[in-house]
């Protein structure tokens, strides 16, 4: 990954972007889940928690566009509300990590191979050591399972990335002439790091952002499906997906969309992030083209 | 019939023309020196002729090697000629060897691929190779890695790797431009015996017309991808007809236009150096002992007054950078003091704004030295974060840019410009501005013009002794080139292994070292015009 690659000065980032397929196809797909979500807040074909036990367990129809859970509840609602709990939650978590992470990824180069910098990664490498849901586990064992400890849950195992990754880009910068010339101005490790470095290490973060999105909305449909995520009668992908599996010979719909819903936003992110990775590299610009 | 013989080269990349009409010839036993500054189009000769070419490349005319036609052969064919027939050495020997196989594995790899010899065959190969290159067997073994070699040693071997299998035509890319000056002239005279003991030909690329002065047989001078002029070296040095090569002949002995300086021996001195050490610590060799320390600089002393450019020598590896970090407080020292125009840079807390205000730096690589996403404007105003609240505004600050910006020579209108919009030389002018702007009394050239094409390097040069003049500055130009160093200097100070060896007026001691080591250092300089003299009298 070259750190020096601009976009083309005219058409600005935004007109380059799309210039990329994957990009383009994952923006789509991305923007129909957040799209969804958002209509959600004015509108729903159905009440999304609304109980009507005669219609249990209906096919898809024109009446019900996915059908209907073991309670009766319309499932293409409870998908589009769903989106709004599983997107929301991995955008507060990617910005956890970014908003720890990054800061204190910079703070560690800026003090290379000093105490702070053993400090702050060593912390991280232990925090990295445990498996991402098991400091779910124990995040909303002890604080009790909700939205809130999900985001900080999938929040706090975002850190590390973050702050490993803003690190390790920072090294390299470090060494700039432009740096040294910053440093012989006067100015100081902090000034240098929001000025110089963190511009130029931006596109990395932006593609690891959207990776790690994409990480956080599985990481919330597992919490959910194991019950740890948002809880009823607020609905949410992993535990539509976990009321599905007992019914699965029955009304195997309701395994049915919501897994699709995990697997094209997750899709749609990873290919955006692959889009925007190939985009931010001069090199791998050119050979598609 | 000629060995090489280059006809009607046309290439074009995604229809953007390079080459147009190259033609030259090289002989067998026969040293054909191709220069050009960059974009002239020698490196891309060089790759059409191994058909190394990037993808998208058109290629018309014709390159025969032996009589055979290069460009209609396939892929898997140029692939039994490569190695085999015409060998390459490449300008960076660092990069150019794998840093996990050992020495004497990478030069078999050539012969084993090529001839199906066996290993133990390949090996003894190899190692005959490597003692013929100057790496002989007791100092270097076959085992050695690359990171145990120095760069001058690592580019024998990338050498032996190009000449295991005795091409007929070897291709050296600017083979010498990493290296200090004496490595230089090692490898230069090491590459004029393999040609002489094989009979191969050799097409030596590069931009310094004093580097291949004393061996090559014939010249091709390069523009814009075509050739200019060519012919044999000493009679088309002594009669050159095309005004480019007149230029770049002149550009390579530039010497700057200079007042004599008023210096100020009275005054507070702009620099003062008074026994610096500076150590790093070697890594525990046992639990118990105390660490070693390697001593980059050792007890170094200098002065420079107002109005004095002084030049500092040495070779890599000698602790010039190191004194040079110093002196701009981004590295500490263990002892000793620093000050600049009587401010003390060393103190505990680092360097107060009042002394990192008089001096300012400009470093060697114009695309490295700016922040790409600023524009000229906010990169050239950095300095002016030390002045703090008394820093200019408004219509002072403009007429404080357009004034930097002026004074080396652009206009205040590139100061909206975002650096990506300039050529190296032009960068490196405004790496000065920056540096003029809190108009500082040193400025410190750290290898400031050592990246830049011959002709380029002029017009820097020339603006720096103008700039001297006109703003009474004073410069401390470190570099390793002592042609530009004794263009642009007053006194010189000779560094060798972090200490001072020799220091003097420049002339007296470009004329009449004292040092051993300087005059080692003087001898290893291609000087151009004794090359030719050399020559001369050797052919009558």
């Amino acid at each position: 990954m070259s750190f020096g690659a601009l976009p083309d000065e005219k058409r600005g980032l935004v007109g380059v972007a799309f210039q990329s397929k994957s990009f383009a196809l994952g923006f789509v797909l991305t923007g129909i889940f957040v799209l969804a979500g958002l209509i959600s807040f004015v509108w729903t074909p159905y009440d999304a928690t609304a109980l009507a036990v005669a219609d249990k367990l209906k096919s898809p129809s024109s009446l019900h566009w996915f059908g209907t859970d073991h309670f009766g509840r319309d499932i293409f609602s409870m998908i589009m509300v769903g989106a709004r709990t599983s997107i929301a939650v991995a955008f507060v978590a990617v910005g956890i990590g970014i908003a720890a992470g990054v800061p204190l990824g910079l703070w560690a180069a800026a003090r290379q191979a000093s105490i702070v910098d053993e400090i702050i990664m060593r912390a991280n490498d232990l925090v990295f050591a445990f498996p991402a849901l098991l400091i779910a586990i124990l995040i909303t064992a002890v604080f009790g399972p909700s939205a809130i400890n999900a985001i900080i849950a999938i929040g706090v195992f975002n850190i590390p990335v973050f702050a490993r990754l803003a690190r390790g880009a920072a090294l390299t910068l470090w060494t700039r002439e432009y740096i040294l010339a910053a440093r012989v101005a006067g100015k100081g490790a902090f000034r240098i790091s929001g000025e110089h470095i963190l511009p130029n290490i931006m596109n990395l973060l932006i593609v690891q952002g959207t990776i790690q999105f994409s990480l956080g909305i599985l990481a919330d449909a597992a919490l959910s499906y194991v019950g740890l995520g948002a809880q009823p009668p607020t609905p949410s992908w992993g535990r539509m997906l976990a009321d599905a599996q007992t019914m699965i010979s029955l009304a195997p719909h309701m395994a049915l969309f919501p897994g699709a819903a995990i697997v094209l936003t997750v899709l749609g992110l990873n290919l955006m992030g692959d889009g925007l990775r190939d985009l931010f590299d001069p090199k791998l610009r050119r050979s598609r083209s | 019939m000629t060995l090489l013989q280059i006809q009607n080269l046309d290439l074009s990349i995604l229809g953007l023309k390079i080459l147009s009409d190259v033609r030259f010839e090289v002989d067998r036993g026969e040293v054909v020196a191709v220069i050009g500054e960059s974009g002239s189009g020698k490196s891309m000769t060089a790759l059409a002729v191994m058909q190394l070419l990037p993808h998208g490349t058109d290629v018309n005319g014709s390159i025969r090697l032996d009589g055979e036609e290069l460009l209609t052969k396939t892929e898997k064919q140029m692939c039994g000629v490569r190695g085999v027939d015409v060998g390459m050495v490449f300008q960076e020997p660092m990069t150019a060897l794998n840093p996990v196989k050992t020495i004497g594995e990478q030069v078999a790899e050539t012969v084993m691929i090529h001839t199906g010899a066996s290993r133990a065959e390949a090996l003894s190969v190899a190692r005959e190779t490597l003692s013929r290159v100057g790496l002989p067997e007791d100092r270097f073994p076959l085992t050695r890695y690359p990171h145990e070699l120095s760069g001058g040693q690592r580019q024998r071997v990338v050498i032996a790797m190009a000449i295991a299998l005795r091409p007929k035509l070897l291709i050296a890319d600017e083979p010498t431009t990493a290296l200090d000056v004496t490595t230089q002239a090692q490898i230069m005279a090491l590459l004029k015996r393999l040609v002489d003991e094989d009979g191969m030909g050799l097409m030596l690329i590069t931009h310094d017309l004093a580097v291949v002065a004393d061996i090559a047989d014939r010249i091709v001078i390069m523009k814009s991808g075509e050739v200019v002029e060519a012919g044999p070296a000493v009679q088309l040095f002594r009669s050159m007809q095309h005004p480019y090569s007149k230029a770049l002949m002149a550009a390579t002995s530039h010497h700057p236009v200079r007042k004599s300086p008023e210096v100020a021996l009275h005054a507070v001195p702009v620099l003062e150096v008074r026994s610096v050490v500076r150590e790093y610590a070697l890594p525990r060799t046992s639990l118990f002992a105390k660490p070693g320390a390697f001593r980059a600089v050792d007890e170094v002393s200098l002065k420079i007054h107002k109005g004095e450019n002084v030049g500092l020598v040495g070779e890599s590896g000698c602790g010039k950078s190191t004194l040079t970090r110093a002196i701009l407080a981004l590295e500490g020292t263990q002892a000793g003091e620093i000050r600049v125009g009587g401010e003390l840079v060393t103190t505990k807390a680092g360097a107060s704004a009042a002394a990192r205000r008089k001096m300012q730096v400009v470093f060697q690589d114009p695309y490295g030295s700016f922040n790409p996403r600023h524009k000229v404007r906010r990169l050239v105003t950095e300095p002016f974060y030390l002045m703090g609240r008394e820093a200019p505004t408004g219509d002072a600050l403009e007429l404080r840019i357009a004034e930097a910006l002026e004074n080396v020579g652009l206009s205040s209108r590139d100061a909206d410009k975002y650096i990506h919009e300039f050529s190296g030389g032009q960068r490196q002018r405004v790496a000065i501005a920056r540096a003029l702007i809190t108009h500082p009394s040193l400025i410190i050239l750290d290898e400031a013009v050592s990246a830049l094409d011959v002709s380029i390097r002029a017009q820097i040069l020339d603006l720096l002794a103008d700039l001297s003049d006109r703003l009474d500055l004073s410069y401390l130009f470190i570099s390793h080139d002592l042609s530009v160093v004794r263009a642009i200097t007053d006194r010189v100070m000779v560094m060798k292994a972090g200490k001072i060896v020799e220091t003097g007026e420049t002339e007296a001691v470009f004329s009449n070292p004292q040092h051993e080591y300087t005059r080692q250092l003087l001898a290893a300089t291609p000087d151009l015009e004794a090359a030719l003299k050399r020559r001369e009298i050797a052919a009558a």
